[in-house]
Order: C-alpha cells, then structure tokens, then sequence
C-alpha cells in the first residue's frame, strides 16, 4: 500500500473489489473490453483519473503480452500487492475463460450440425467486417505519421496475410526500422 | 488424441512464445495463430478457425481468449486452460517488472519511440487478421455481401455491431447463405 502512486483523492479498491470490478468488466466487455475498463474504473468506481488510466493503458500497449491483462496485472499490484495483482487477473480473465469453454464445448458438440453451420458461416463473414472496420479505423491515423508508417503497415500486412510468413520474421524485420523511423522524428 | 501430452506441450511453448509477439494486442497475434493451427499443426481448417475467431469476438471478455477456444478444440479443457494461462502469464510477468518503477514511461524519448514505432506494425497486422479471416469466412455472394454489410454498420454508423452480428447468424440459420 505505501506503493500507491495513484492520487490520493481517488477511490482505493479493496482486493475483493479489485475482483469484482474487473469480473464486471469483462462480461461486460462484448466486442473489446477497453471502453468498459474506462467507463468502470474512471467514470464508475473512480479508482483512477482519466488521465492516469491513459497513461497506465499506453504503457500496457507497447509492453509484451494482452493489454488488458497487463493493465490488470500492473493496476492491481500497485493498490494490493500480490493479492491485488492476482484478484485483478482473475476477475477480468476467469469468468470470460468459463464461458469460452462452454461455448467451445458446443461448438465441438454441435457445430457440424447444418443450422449450427449456417448460422457460424453468417457469423463469421459478419466478424470479418468487424475485424475490417477495426483495421481501417486504424489505419486512419497512418497518413499523419508520413508515407514510411503507411509503407511499414503494408508489408506487415502483405508479409503476415496473403504470404503467411512467421510473424517473428516479420517482427523481427520491421519493428526496428520502425522505432528507429520514429526515434529519427520524435 | 493419441498423443496428449505431446499436444499439450506444444500449445504451451506456441502460445508462450506468441504472447511476447502480441504487440498492440491479442488481435495481431491471430495470423501466427492461424499459421500454426491450420498450416503447420492442422489441428482445424481454416474455416473452423474463422468460426472460433467469430465465437470469441461475440462473446464477452478480453479479445485474447480466441486462444481459450482454440486450445479447447485442440485438447479438451486442459488444453484451454493451458493455452490461456501461457498466453497471458509469460508475457505479463515480465511486462509486470518492466513497468515496476517507471511511472513516467510516456515522457522518456525511447518510449515515445517505441510507442510510435509499434503503431504501423500493429495497424498491418490487424489488417492481415482480417486479411485471413475474410478469405476463409467468404466463400460466396451471400456471406461477401454479410462481410460487406457488417463494415458499413461498424464504421460509418455507431449502431452497436452485435446486431450484425445476430443477423447474419439468423440468416445463417434460416439457410440463406
């Protein structure tokens, strides 16, 4: 607790809170769970500010591993220790992972039935426009950062996609340049 | 499954290996996952992954439990289990001692860097996930068009995807595609 770096006018969970909070989270969280890790824990509960969350999550996104998961991981060790870290972890991934198994037990139950096969052909082609909205919403922001962001995106795309290499080749080819670019323009 | 053990080993080591290479999000890692279920192991068909990609992405939780689906369908509930406990523990532990210490990251000039340069990478590999996903998911006129569909829904409109979603299994189910 004497590591708590947070305001002290914010809202200290408690370890079953840290639980609780984020089990809300992720069952909540239907297409992407990071708007509602915003509105519960900003808005809601006030554990933190906006501009903290902000700049936990941005530390989380280019950290190694599921954003999330770091966020939990990383906010519940800073207001509860071990306890904290692992109640945070636990809320936000065990119930989610429940539920996966029991959909995936159907799934291998009955998805070779003809309706079930009808109606996950429907929901697939309907999750490739979602996935496609998401990459075009990103992608949006490439024009401002010059023509080499736009060109790294696109081998990153090519290389991974349509020619299916390892993404440690790709990784290891175009993070560098990437950063060094960036660096070079910072 | 003649050799569980086996299997199961290699889900560990894959899905270690992967969490340290999900950069901006579970979601970029899905093209190495595809390659490696349906490519390299055959474990399932494009088209099965394409369905589990879906399930996940209409079910509620973070977007990194496409691997509980996965190592479900490849070993049973040990194999989800394991599956979801290497992609989020390895990486997390040491992302967890990173950060230990710096709470100013966003003001250093290599995070801004870093940070910056991750940013093109990750928005390519999000464009390859739905690269792969599209290419198994349609497979004629009707599911295109459902593709087609879902996209406008999802970026010109704030309508909530999850009725396109729901509709397009509707359609599904009442034989239409």
């Amino acid at each position: 607790m004497t590591e708590n770096v947070l305001v002290p006018s914010a809202v200290v969970p408690t370890v079953p809170d840290l639980f609780f909070g984020f089990a809300k989270i992720a069952i909540s969280g239907f297409g992407g769970v990071l708007p509602w890790a915003r509105r519960i824990i900003v808005q809601q509960r006030r554990w933190m500010s906006a501009d903290e969350f902000n700049d936990l999550f941005a530390i989380c996104q280019f950290l190694p591993g599921p954003n999330i998961v770091n966020f939990s991981l990383i906010y519940g060790s800073r207001v509860g220790g071990v306890a904290g870290a692992t109640a945070a972890v636990l809320g936000l991934v065990g119930p989610p992972t429940v539920l996966m198994i029991v959909l995936g037990t159907l799934y291998s139950r009955y998805g070779a039935l003809p309706q079930a096969r009808g109606a996950l052909t429907g929901l697939a082609a309907a999750a490739a426009g979602l996935l496609i909205a998401t990459a075009v919403s990103m992608a949006e922001t490439l024009p401002r950062r010059g023509l080499g962001a736009i060109l790294i995106a696109a081998a990153a795309l090519v290389g991974v996609g349509p020619l299916q290499w390892p993404l440690l080749a790709v990784l290891v080819v175009l993070v560098p340049i990437s950063i060094a670019r960036a660096w070079r323009m910072a | 499954m003649k050799d569980t053990g086996g299997t199961l080993l290699t889900l560990a080591l894959q899905f270690s290996l992967l969490s340290f290479l999900a950069i901006g999000g579970a979601i970029t890692a899905l093209p190495e996952m595809h390659r490696q279920a349906v490519d390299v192991y055959q474990w399932m068909t494009s088209t099965q992954f394409a369905q589990l990609v879906a399930i996940a992405q209409s079910a509620p939780g973070p977007n990194v439990l496409i691997v509980t689906l996965i190592g479900q369908q490849v070993a049973g509930i040990p194999g989800a289990l394991i599956a979801t406990i290497c992609m989020c523990g390895p990486a997390c532990a040491v992302a967890f001692y990173i950060v230990r210490g710096f709470h100013h990251f966003r003001e250093s000039k290599w995070a801004i860097a870093v940070q910056a340069g991750l940013v093109p990478v990750s928005v390519g590999l999000v464009g390859a996930t739905a690269f792969i996903v599209a290419r198994s998911a349609d497979q004629g006129l009707g599911t295109l068009a459902i593709t087609a569909g879902t996209f406008a829904l999802a970026y010109w409109t704030r309508i909530s995807p999850l009725w396109a979603l729901a509709g397009a299994s509707a359609l599904g189910l009442a034989g239409m595609l």
